[in-house]
């Protein structure tokens, strides 16, 4: 039986973790990730969990040690958000390559400059072509639901990645919601044991991680990750079976609101997707076909899958919570954009929209102006500039 | 390149690299010899050593066997002896001279 | 147990031939030495930042190391070897691994990946007292990208970016006391060495280190004969007469006291030290004496603090 609880997505989240009990926890306090090393050191210091944890003295080491420890062969979890997963950065690449199965909750916030501590998805998007693995996540049940099954993916034989699993700051991190947890005794048992075939502890088997990797060999190393990577779809999609048959909750590469016979679509991750939800329907009332795409998996990019999902629809919208500062569009328009094409779907009309930067609310009255030139695009069939700001003050 | 355990060479292909580049033959370097790189080559006069050891910690290739339970030398393992004859200037009794 | 060389040499080298360290380097030969520290039976989970030493040892698919190892980037050789001992005590506390089985937490770091980019990686994990040590290997520049400065350096060294040019001579600023650093960290065992002779100085304190509970930390010399400038067969010398000179003093703190290991009857004067040396060269040019000058104070005003803070440390109650 779940257990019914509110809860903010911190604590569920650190919550998850304490139900893993995960070998090493290294994490260092910044906002609005704080509370889940706050939370976990809780009851790590109350016994509730026999981790170890390591308090460093930065993000970059708290990486490193997530490194060490993982190579070690143990099952490690961290969190961060914005600046620290910068400063993680050098280390974030390094923990894929090494196919270390780390999962950090991404804590998602504007990265400096300037100093901003709310929320938009800069941190994470930035991480996007590091080799983690991306679960996005729209409510503390998803976050919570996600961090449950983000160590079998990544410690799969086939994936060997690291995981990341991101969530809104603030909005998702901080807010109480209802939720449903599920009980220690049936994560343990779902979470499994973690024994690595090849680790630094083992005395009978002594091993070497890290290496020079020369023009030899690093292109058939680098190869083997992105293969990792397309292999990790169907693990994730595996892990979630099993997962929905504990739980009830489904969980695909993304989630496809209304979509079936919808004329006009929005694409946009994380919190927005529960305020577009409640404005499609109402727009629906009105008439209108919206429909709605939230993916949960970023990283492998669901490339098929998602054009497939939009091959019907006359108009779709990326909502970008991250400005590529490319002189065109965020990574999500991109990224679908580039779907569609490989896919031979051309006549799908595509427009950009970058919102809610350092936290700038998103109300449904911004979505509805989404939908409503998307209806314009629609009777026009033109799409004057695809590049558009939402919520800006011009 | 010289053959190892791991039977791992430039013409490996992805499938045949480990996973994340991590090898598992602990000191399999010993496969790989760096005596080419040698100009000047380390003479062992086992005549006039007195098997005081002071050569032994300092060879910075490990090139120097021990060859009994006293714990006695050898003759220069010259796969690997780079000839930098930091040992030779350290032998009390010229036991080792470079040529 | 005493220490005796012979015995010592017995030990498998745990850093293995066929690595790629340049002919007469002294970081093999200190790494080496410090590694006979361990107990035979023990494994050892060993780390090293980025660094000539990481580079020439574990060239894929070819490993130096007879023990395990992992290096990650070139500034967190102290994180990341933390995060493996945590891992090792939370296994062992979840009964993951043999109770009778052993393993020893050694880090490596050149002054680059130590006293400079590492320094906080380093003092975290010190400060957090993980059962480890941290080695660095000193060698006064940084050497694996060509020779550049490091705040190891010492004053007026010729590098490649400090070269002695015609306005400024070499490096100007003193060099970092790193050991002294670590003091302020106040762990239970902290030694500065340097291999050479029958070696028992450098083994000695690497076993006092490994088997002391705790952050400890070396600092270790490892002259290095491209970035100095001498004949590779003069390694031992270019040691010895560091300690002689006391340019390089032997010495521990242990628990916060102070010991100097070896005091030289007769110090030598450090220009016989700089003058094996081609990153000195400039100094013994007519004019340039003041600099041989500078540096000698600077060994024996550094010198005589040392003295003075073992007899304050080793008060009696």
């Amino acid at each position: 039986m779940s257990i019914r609880e509110r809860l903010s997505g911190n604590e569920a989240v650190a919550n998850a973790m304490r139900q893993i009990n995960p070998d090493v926890v290294a994490a260092f306090p910044i906002t609005p990730s704080t509370e889940v090393p706050q939370y976990f050191s809780t009851f790590v210091n109350n016994g509730s969990v026999d981790t170890e944890f390591v308090p460093v003295e930065s993000e970059h080491s708290a990486m490193s040690a997530c490194v060490g420890a993982a190579a070690a062969g143990g099952r490690v979890m961290t969190a961060t958000s914005a600046n620290g997963l910068s400063l993680m950065w050098e280390i974030l690449y390094i923990a894929s390559s090494l196919r270390l199965p780390i999962v950090m909750s991404c804590v998602n916030r504007a990265v400096s400059g300037p100093l901003n501590i709310h929320n938009d998805h800069s941190d994470s998007m930035g991480a996007r072509d590091s080799g983690w693995i991306q679960l996005y996540c729209e409510t503390n049940q998803e976050a919570y639901d996600n961090i449950l099954m983000a160590n079998r993916i990544a410690e799969h034989l086939n994936v060997q990645l690291p995981v990341m699993v991101c969530y809104d700051g603030f909005i998702t991190s901080h807010s109480i919601e209802n939720i449903e947890l599920e009980e220690d005794d049936k994560v343990k048992a779902f979470v499994g044991e973690y024994n690595p075939e090849h680790y630094l502890l083992n005395k009978k088997e002594p091993i070497a991680v890290g290496p020079l990797d020369l023009q030899p060999y690093l292109f058939e190393h680098k190869f083997q990750q992105a293969e990792a990577m397309r292999a990790a779809k169907d693990v994730i999609l595996e892990v979630s079976e099993e997962f929905a048959k504990m739980t009830g909750r489904k969980y695909g590469l993304f989630e496809e609101y209304k979509m079936e016979d919808a004329e006009v679509a929005i694409v946009v991750l994380n919190s927005t997707a529960g305020t577009a939800k409640h404005t499609i329907d109402e727009l629906r009332e009105k008439g209108v076909k919206a429909g709605l795409i939230k993916p949960r998996v970023f990283r492998p990019f669901p490339v098929t899958e998602i054009a497939q999902a939009l091959k019907n629809v006359k108009a779709v919208a990326m909502l970008d919570k991250c400005d590529s500062t490319n002189g065109a569009a965020g990574p999500l328009y991109t990224e679908v954009t580039s779907a569609l094409y490989t896919e031979g779907i051309a006549d799908v009309k595509t427009v950009n929209y970058v919102y809610g930067i350092g936290g700038r609310d998103v109300k449904s009255d911004d979505i509805e102006k989404v939908f409503a030139d998307l209806q314009e695009i629609v009777s026009t069939g033109k799409v004057e500039h695809p590049f558009r700001y939402l919520g800006l003050k011009d | 390149m010289s053959e190892n355990k791991c039977n791992i060479n430039a013409k490996s292909t992805w499938k045949e690299l480990t996973p994340g580049g991590t090898i598992y033959d602990a000191a399999n370097s010993e496969e790989f010899h760096t005596g080419d790189w040698r100009s000047k080559k380390p003479v062992f006069h086992a005549d006039k050593c007195k098997q005081c050891g002071l050569c032994l910690p300092v060879c910075p290739d490990s090139c120097i066997p021990i060859v009994d339970e006293a714990g006695n030398r050898g003759d220069f393992k010259f796969d690997f002896c780079k000839g930098c004859g930091v040992c030779a200037k350290v032998c009390p009794f010229g036991a080792i001279t470079m040529e | 147990m005493a220490y005796n060389l012979k015995e010592a040499m017995k030990k498998p080298n745990r850093l293995a031939s066929g690595h790629r360290m340049c002919a007469g380097c002294g970081a093999p030969v200190a790494i080496n030495a410090i590694l006979r520290g361990l107990k035979p039976e023990d494994h050892a989970v060993i780390g090293a930042a980025t660094g000539c030493l990481e580079v020439s040892t574990f060239i894929y698919p070819y490993t130096a190391w007879r023990d395990s190892f992992v290096h990650s980037a070139f500034e967190n050789a102290g994180a990341t070897v933390a995060g493996a001992e945590a891992c090792y005590k939370a296994m062992k506390r979840k009964g993951k691994l043999p109770e009778d089985e052993h393993t020893k937490f050694i880090a490596f770091g050149g002054d680059g990946g130590t006293y400079d980019i590492g320094l906080q990686s380093l003092s975290g994990a010190m400060e957090r007292g993980h059962d480890m040590v941290y080695v660095c290997y000193d060698n006064g520049a940084y050497m694996n990208t060509g020779i550049q400065r490091s705040s190891a350096t010492p004053r007026f060294a010729d590098t490649t970016t400090s070269p002695s040019g015609k306005v400024i001579p070499g490096k100007q600023q003193k060099r970092k006391d790193l050991t002294e650093v670590m003091a302020g960290h106040h762990l239970p065992y902290i030694a500065q060495t340097a291999p050479y002779g029958t070696f028992s100085d450098i083994t000695t304190k690497a076993e006092k280190a490994i088997y002391t509970e705790g952050a400890c930390f070396m600092n270790v010399l490892a002259p290095c004969p491209r970035g100095w400038g001498y004949e590779t067969e003069n390694l031992m010398e270019v040691c010895k007469l560091a300690v002689d000179t006391c340019y390089w003093p032997l010495y521990e703190i242990i628990d916060g006291r102070y010991v100097v290991n070896y005091k030289p009857k007769n110090k030598v004067p450090v220009a016989e030290w700089l003058k094996l040396q081609k990153r000195f060269k400039h100094l013994f040019k007519p004019g340039n004496e003041w600099m041989i000058e500078e540096i000698q104070k600077e060994v024996d005003e550094k010198w005589e603090r040392l003295l003075e803070l073992e007899a304050i440390t080793n008060k009696a109650e």
